[in-house]
C-alpha cells in the first residue's frame, strides 16, 4: 500500500480511534486487496511504510463483500460498483479479505 | 450495522472499484467518509 495512505490511515486511526473506523477496498486483484487488508489489520507486511509492525486491527472489508453490500443502497451500488462487480473475481476477493480479517481485526461485529 | 455511524476510510483502486463510488456508497449507508483515495498498481 502506498506510504502516503498508510501514514494517513494511521494518523485518521490516532485521531478517531479504531474502534470508529472501517476501511473499504476496492482493489482488482484478490491478492493486492489481501495485502491491503493485511496493512491496516496486522501491519505493512513489506516493512517498508509508517504501519510497518503496527497492528490497528481495523475492520476493514472488500466493497464487494456481502456484508458491505447489505448496508449500501442498493441503487447507489449498482451505479457505483455494478460494472465492475461483473469483471472482479468477487469469489477470490471475498475469501483472501475474509481470511486476513478473520485473523487480525480486533473488532468483532 | 458496520457502517452507521462509523468513520470510513475508502482506499479504492484505479483498476477496480475508485475511491469516489465506494465514498458514495458507504455515504448511502450512513457513514462518515474521511478519507478517501485512488491507488494506481501500475
Amino acid at each position: 500500500m502506498d506510504l502516503e495512505i498508510q501514514q494517513r490511515v494511521k494518523d485518521l486511526t490516532e485521531k478517531h480511534g479504531a474502534e470508529n473506523i472501517v476501511v473499504i477496498l476496492g482493489g482488482a486483484e484478490a491478492e493486492a486487496a489481501g495485502l491491503s487488508a493485511e496493512t491496516v489489520c496486522a501491519g505493512d507486511p513489506t516493512f517498508a511504510g509508517p504501519l510497518a509492525g503496527v497492528e490497528l486491527g481495523l475492520r476493514v472489508y472488500h466493497i464487494v463483500e456481502p456484508e458491505m453490500k447489505k448496508e449500501f443502497d442498493s441503487a447507489v451500488y449498482d451505479e457505483q460498483c455494478g460494472m465492475m462487480e461483473m469483471v472482479l473475481d468477487v469469489d477470490e476477493i471475498i475469501k483472501e479479505v475474509n481470511t486476513i480479517r478473520a485473523q487480525h481485526t480486533k473488532f468483532d461485529d | 450495522m458496520i457502517l452507521k455511524g462509523r468513520k470510513v476510510i475508502a482506499i479504492g483502486d484505479r483498476d477496480g472499484v475508485p475511491g469516489p463510488a465506494i465514498k458514495a456508497c458507504a455515504v448511502s449507508a450512513g457513514a462518515e467518509v474521511v478519507f478517501a483515495s485512488t491507488e494506481c498498481f501500475v
